[in-house]
């Protein structure tokens, strides 16, 4: 018992420390819910990334494509953007003028399965006939996949006259997500508003618990052992009866499906998406996200999600002030109007190079991945000739 | 870095591999005939503006085919995907416009070289601009080559290839601070004009220009990597570091000067680019690195024939794409030619490294 509680107490303290943060954040004043909403789809993400790079090892560098499939998903089927048809199921939309709104308008609930399962289908599209590359070639073809994914969306405005994705405008006035039929005393419930944000962050604090709880169950079970051998050894794992095939496209799938529900629900809560929000640049966030807190640690990459997006929304700004003021002070027009945020991605480039010069295995090394990345250490005493 | 096959009689070869070709193969080929057809009915039909549009492709293809070089290099001697080779394309395109500024640090050396300088003066200016911005290329990437990769030359490959991702990232970001987001406009101090008058075709003065550049440095290359020592122990390193450190050749040094030699190339490519096309902008790295690397992928990465010859490809690909698919479609266009040869060939069309996984890392 005394063993079973030792290993439970962190993480329900920190789940209660979750559920409890709302009223913490209303008695403390503290304003903090929207970075904290977009922290955790960054987490949620980061999960999903951890599946694919963490677990199975295959360097993802097009992420963001299934974060973007997903939010497009929800940008379809919930918005009036085909609005040659009208079909609503479920759905919080209600039309000025009386009558079914223009448009699709599918529940919220019903569009994370459909995002969840598109998204796990495209995976495994693009997974297929690409798992077979060695590491690198795989980065750089999920790489490709990453960048004509928006571009797709960016140009889709005009698919011979049907106008699919609305171009670099991107998607407007997207559904709120909602249970319609909760009684009225639940009236926030029935349609989550952008001026009480309880609603969005239990939804979201859910749907990290689930990607939680799925990594943590994948970590230990006979796919997750399969991942290991796979990622250690190809040929060895090939030799003892695992699929390689299989068991990548397993990972590729899985981490497309946290990818695509994050999506959903970053489009229904920004309301507007369009192509440049799903740039590069966010697959080497969320990556940086995984590499800084440690590949294939769960309790890790959370800790670099947060830690990551933090320093966007707090630190960098805070930079940005006292570099003012020294400007200020020394009175450099150079430095005092500086716009330090803008080069946040220098600061994950130096995060990248000095986690992989310095500790490859992140702040909270998963142990066996430590062991793999240190190994290179080794080699070189191995290939001595042995002294007899 | 190839070695010659043994010749057998040609179409004996041939016939062969068509009968032992896969339907996939046979598929592809029929596309690949289906789609220069149609590319030789449109040049049917104009050929003024065909012959144009192969032009420019050509132009852009020998920047390309120069940056590929760098990956190819880099490739054939460490199997590393330097992902900030593109990004040191862009410094050397920035290097080039602030030489021909004239102001350094702001420090105003000589008036800045622009339209209205003398024939003389611009010659002059092009020639330093191209060598300082080689010179400084070729530092940087045997800098960072020094900094970052060789500590980790034990380490897997994903270690390696995430490092190169963040000092793209780097590089960049110097970028930006340095001439701020917005497209820079570089000096017109080359003719737009014709060079032949009268001719249907445009064959400009900036597409001799490349091509007078890009020929000798190709040149150099080829003597440089066949018939000097240096290059000798460069294709030793590439066959077998192990060996060729037993034969009594500095490894490290070799890397040392790969890197250099790749850094030089990405640095005339530049300036190129930016003469050539007038502007420039921090992101430009980013897209070129990844066309250049999808060439050096087409001809067979680690050959440098095949990335010669996968560059011009690509820029004709792309030049066709923007002409008859439109422009904004290119981009997809030349990532999904990426895509479709890692997957059908991933050796490349000249064919080197074999891409497919043979074992473990």
């Amino acid at each position: 018992m005394a063993a079973r509680l030792k290993r439970y107490w962190l993480p329900i303290v920190l789940i209660v420390a979750a559920l409890l943060f709302p009223f913490l954040d209303t008695a403390l004043d503290a304003g903090l819910m929207y970075p904290v909403i977009t922290i955790a789809i960054y987490v949620m993400l980061a999960l999903g990334l951890n599946i694919v790079v963490g677990f199975a090892g295959l360097l993802d560098l097009g992420f963001v494509a299934f974060y973007a499939l997903g939010a497009y998903v929800v940008g379809w089927f919930a918005s009036s953007q085909f609005n040659q048809v009208s079909f609503s199921f479920g759905s919080t939309a209600v039309s000025l003028s009386g009558g079914s709104p223009p448009g699709i308008h599918l529940s919220f609930w019903i569009l994370l399965v459909l995002a969840g399962a598109f998204t796990a289908l495209c995976g495994v599209i693009i997974g297929f006939p690409t798992l077979r590359l060695r590491g690198d070639y795989l980065a750089i073809v999920t790489l490709g996949f990453g960048e004509i994914i928006p571009r797709f969306f960016q140009n889709g405005d005009d698919l011979g006259g049907f106008n699919l994705t609305n171009g670099t405008i991107g998607i407007k006035a997207i559904d709120s997500p909602g249970i319609p039929f909760m009684p009225d005393s639940l009236s926030t419930l029935q349609r989550f508003s952008s001026l009480d944000l309880n609603p969005w962050y239990y939804t979201i604090l859910i749907l990290v618990l689930i990607t939680i709880y799925v990594n943590v169950r994948l970590q230990d079970s006979r796919l997750g052992r399969a991942w290991i051998s796979v990622r250690e050894d190809e040929t060895a794992a090939a030799a003892m009866g695992i699929n390689p095939v299989t068991t990548k496209l397993w990972a590729y799938a899985l981490g497309a499906v946290f990818g695509g529900l994050a999506g959903a629900f970053y489009g229904a809560f920004t309301k507007n998406i369009f192509p440049d929000a799903f740039q590069f640049n966010v697959s080497i966030l969320i990556l940086c996200m995984v590499i800084l807190g440690g590949m294939g640690n769960i309790y890790g990459v959370i800790l670099g999600a947060i830690a990551l997006q933090g320093l966007n929304f707090y630190l960098l700004p805070k930079i940005n002030d006292w570099v003012h003021a020294i400007g200020n002070l020394v009175g450099s027009p150079l430095l005092s109007g500086a716009d330090i945020p803008k080069y946040n991605f220098f600061l994950f480039g130096v995060i990248l190079v000095l986690m992989m010069l310095l500790r490859p295995e992140g702040i909270i090394p998963n142990r066996q991945r430590q062991e793999e990345l240190r190994g290179g250490d080794e080699e070189p005493a191995a290939t001595e000739p042995a002294r007899v | 870095m190839t070695t010659g096959e043994p010749t057998k009689s040609r179409s004996g070869v041939l016939l062969d591999s068509v009968r032992s070709s896969s339907w996939q193969s046979r598929i592809a080929v029929a596309l690949i005939a289906a789609l220069l057809i149609l590319l030789l009915v449109q040049a049917a039909q104009e050929p003024g503006e065909f012959a144009s549009q192969l032009v420019i492709g050509i132009t852009n293809g020998a920047i390309i085919a120069l940056i590929a070089l760098g990956y190819t290099l880099v490739y054939g001697i460490i199997e590393l995907i330097n992902f900030a080779h593109g990004d040191n394309f862009m410094l050397g395109s920035f290097v080039g416009l602030t030489v021909l500024s004239g102001t350094f640090f702001g420090i105003g050396l000589f008036a800045p070289i622009n339209g209205e300088s003398s024939a003389f003066l611009k010659v002059i200016g092009i020639g330093i601009a191209l060598v300082v911005a080689m010179a400084a290329c070729g530092l940087i990437n045997m800098g960072i080559e020094r900094v970052a990769y060789k500590p980790l030359r034990n380490s897997p490959r994903l270690a390696v290839l995430i490092t190169a991702i963040g000092m793209s990232f780097i590089l960049q970001n110097v970028g930006l601070v340095w001439k701020g987001p917005t497209q820079v406009p570089f000096p017109e101090l080359i003719s737009n004009a014709n060079v032949f008058n009268e001719s249907v075709v445009a064959f400009r003065w900036r597409d001799l220009f490349v091509i007078v550049v890009t020929v000798p440095l190709l040149a150099g290359l080829s003597y440089f990597i066949r018939s000097t020592k240096q290059g000798k122990a460069m294709r030793a390193v590439a066959q077998d570091k192990e060996a060729a450190s037993m034969m009594g050749i500095n490894v490290n040094r070799t890397i040392s000067i790969t890197f250099l030699l790749g850094g030089i190339l990405a640095g005339a490519s530049g300036v190129m680019f930016g003469l050539f096309n007038g502007i420039t902008v921090f992101s430009v790295g980013f897209t070129q690195g990844l066309y250049a690397f999808t060439a050096a992928v087409l001809g067979g990465i680690g050959n440098l024939t095949g990335a010669v010859v996968g560059g011009f490809l690509i820029g004709i690909i792309g030049s066709m794409s923007d002409q008859y698919i439109g422009v904004r479609w290119t981009a997809i266009v030349i990532f999904a030619v990426l895509i479709l040869v890692l997957v059908f060939r991933p050796r490349g069309l000249l064919g080197d490294r074999s891409a497919v996984q043979g074992g473990g890392e």
